[in-house]
């Protein structure tokens, strides 16, 4: 589950992680409240809040360009921030849509003297928390893994014993840190690693970490995704979720305990198992077509399950033929091609199905789907199913 | 021979009278496992279908019935505390078939697991099966046949697929390991194939992967060094966009690492048949497999 930055900075601010003083508007009523917080002097950076990045670089489609700007007035802020609230942002990350900007979020310019970078996820190849630094920040860490490998530094954390002091210290001298910025820079590694573990964070990225002239160091960007396995015990991070910067279907699907993505094709399918479900949308694509959609109904497909799939299939306007691909385990096929075939006739569906069961009871299941009198052909093997998608999809 | 679970294998399994727990053990039972205990805490002294005692404890089961395979159908907030349970009764083999167990709980399982006795299988997996003999988790029995060929998959469903397709040829299974799709796992690509590679009854593999880590490429380097026996593979999500997770929560191309391309292009650098399409594992396994 993604957070927005300013969302990220409170919670950072909460776990002792040092970050410039931020506040928001959601309204332009809220603008001046949020701006008054700042000395009408100082330099202000307004920022648009969107879940994906780029934001600097991007352009609204009223034609304003740029996410984020450095202003020194609060007219000016004012301005920026008028321009950005409930208009639409299109970045490298967005496609070409965009996002909806809800909130605009204020923080104090901070003078920077370094910029560094700083990241804790979980090591897929050693199972463990990796703490990842770099005197390389601001930029494109993955930029860097390539040309400069070596100034990435990488550290492994036991996950029964957590982050040791030396290991922070670890981090602060990789920076080339000294004095009070090293204290500073320990507290906050440690800190942060804290959050990373107590909050089951998938990912934190401070992009950039930085020094300031006077020695402190702040966390000046805040990116956190959050394990959506561990949600379940961390009822306060759910509530930050913002529905609005996720796809409708998705969220409709979730609601069913449908795992629905979205694509940008036009054969849809409807698969039970996250494996198979990715092979059927592989196999759609060799055949020349395009997937609509990932979608596992998982062990539950029964009617009501394929009835909710189904209504979420054709809510999508592109979609011009459906595959519904299900190995029937525990399942029986006759079982489910009654749900099928049950659904399709109460949503009166007039887009093509290509229905392909296998397992037990298949050939009670085909008779069923073939007695239906709809727009129903069965296949036998995902092949056959998959070529006869394609073609009906092309029609 | 088969590799890890048989018909002397004596099974706990753990959450056996919760929904999941109860309908899989009839069937497994069914199917003729050895179902020799269960465990829900609380209900020790309780009897399953009239035949299989419930213990508190999976050290009860252990000391009173010689469990020695653990099967979990735990719900994710203590899945990872019955995995962790099983260890220190030194179960040899655990199971665990629970999907959603939080990333970080089964960091910490991971690490206990180093210093222990303890194999695991799973999380977020199908289980295991000898045909004829064993059959430990959710897959539908009937599809499989006794065999020569082992299987290794990350993905439930995908693997019937592949099991069906050897079946129908008239072939059969040594035994099917369902490794699961999360991104920290107790058993890998890697560690099935060294199984396989010393089982006698293991004449070809088959490994079914898909995007996300590197197990598959891991495996294809030791199959280039150390592996005779011929091997197909299929790898799903070719087609899957970058960041995000499909379905599995170990299914994702993280900063351009974990692509289906990388890992077909390490599987058949190391000389292994990879099927183009999800219909044609079997076909992909008898072009280098001459039974």
């Amino acid at each position: 589950m993604n957070i927005h930055e300013y969302q990220a900075k409170q919670l950072f601010e909460s776990a002792g992680v040092s970050v410039p003083k931020g506040t928001v508007a959601q309204t332009k009523e809220q603008i001046e409240t949020a701006l008054s917080s700042f000395p009408s002097d100082q330099s202000v950076v307004v920022k648009a809040q969107i879940h994906a990045g780029g934001r600097g670089k991007g352009t609204f489609t009223n034609g304003f360009k740029g996410g984020v700007h450095v202003v020194s007035s609060r007219t000016e802020a004012i301005s920026k921030a008028e321009n950005m609230l409930g208009n639409v942002l299109v970045t490298k990350q967005t496609g070409e849509e965009g996002k909806e900007v809800g909130t605009v979020y204020f923080t104090e310019a901070s003078d920077i003297d370094k910029e560094f970078y700083l990241a804790i996820l979980m090591d897929r190849a050693t199972s463990k928390p990796v703490v990842i630094a770099s005197t390389e920040g601001g930029v494109d860490i993955e930029e860097v893994a390539e040309t400069n490998p070596e100034k990435i530094t990488k550290i492994l954390i036991d996950p029964a014993l957590g982050i040791r002091p030396y290991q922070s210290r670890q981090v602060a001298f990789s920076l080339g840190l000294s004095g009070d910025s090293f204290k500073q820079c320990v507290k906050l590694v440690s800190k942060l690693y804290d959050f990373f573990w107590n909050k089951d964070c998938s990912q934190v990225e401070v992009n950039p970490l930085v020094l300031t002239p006077t020695g402190d160091v702040l966390a000046l960007d805040a990116k956190v995704n959050f394990d959506s396995n561990a949600l379940f015990r961390h009822p306060d991070v759910v509530e930050l979720r913002d529905l609005s910067e996720e796809d409708p279907k998705e969220v409709e699907a979730s609601k069913y305990d449908l795992n629905y993505i979205a694509l940008d094709g036009n054969v849809a399918c409807m698969v039970n198992g996250a494996g198979l479900a990715m092979a059927t949308m592989d196999i759609i694509k060799h055949y020349g077509g395009s997937p609509a959609n990932f979608l596992d109904v998982g062990g539950g497909a029964n009617e009501e399950q394929v009835e909710n799939a189904f209504r979420i299939l054709v809510s999508d306007d592109a979609v011009k033929a459906i595959l519904v691909n299900i190995f029937g385990g525990i399942m029986k096929c006759d079982v489910i091609a009654t749900g099928i075939v049950n659904a399709a006739r109460k949503l009166e569906m007039k887009v093509p199905l290509v229905v392909r069961l296998e397992g037990t009871n298949v050939e009670q299941g085909k008779k069923i789907l073939a007695d239906s009198g709809l727009a129903l052909e069965p296949a036998d093997s995902l092949a056959e199913a998959a070529q006869k998608i394609v073609q009906l999809a092309g029609q | 021979m088969s590799v890890l679970v048989n018909k002397d294998t004596r099974l706990v399994v753990q959450g056996i009278t919760g929904s999941a727990g109860s309908f899989h053990t009839i069937q497994c039972m069914e199917y003729g496992t050895n179902v020799v205990a269960g465990v829900t805490p609380g209900k020790g002294g309780q009897k399953f279908q009239d035949s299989v005692p419930v213990f508190d404890t999976v050290q009860d089961a252990v000391d009173k019935e010689g469990a020695n395979v653990a099967a979990i159908y735990v719900p994710p907030p203590f899945a990872a505390d019955s995995i962790l349970e099983a260890i220190d009764a030194e179960i040899p083999l655990v199971i665990a078939i629970t999907e959603g167990i939080p990333v970080k709980d089964m960091a910490e399982v991971k690490a206990r697991l180093a210093n222990s006795n303890t194999r695991l299988i799973g999380p977020n997996c199908p289980g295991i099966i000898t045909p004829g003999e064993c059959k430990i988790g959710i897959m539908p029995g009937y599809i499989h046949k006794p065999g020569k060929v082992g299987i290794v998959s990350r993905s439930g469903t995908l693997t019937y697929e592949a099991v069906w397709q050897i079946t129908s040829a008239g072939h059969g299974q040594s035994t099917c390991i369902g490794i699961g799709g999360d991104p920290i796992n107790g058993t890998s690509h890697l560690d099935a194939v060294q199984l396989f590679n010393e089982d006698p009854q293991t004449e070809a593999i088959i490994l079914i992967g898909e995007i996300g880590g590197t197990a598959e490429e891991e495996a294809a380097a030791f199959i280039k060094e150390y592996v005779d026996k011929p091997c197909a593979a299929f790898i799903a999500g070719r087609t899957a966009p970058p960041g995000r997770r499909m379905g599995h929560a170990g299914a994702i191309v993280s900063g351009g690492k974990g692509t289906a391309e990388a890992k077909v292009e390490a599987l058949l650098d190391a000389g292994i048949s990879v099927a183009e399409t999800p219909s044609h594992m079997a076909e992909a396994l008898f072009k280098v497999w001459n039974p």
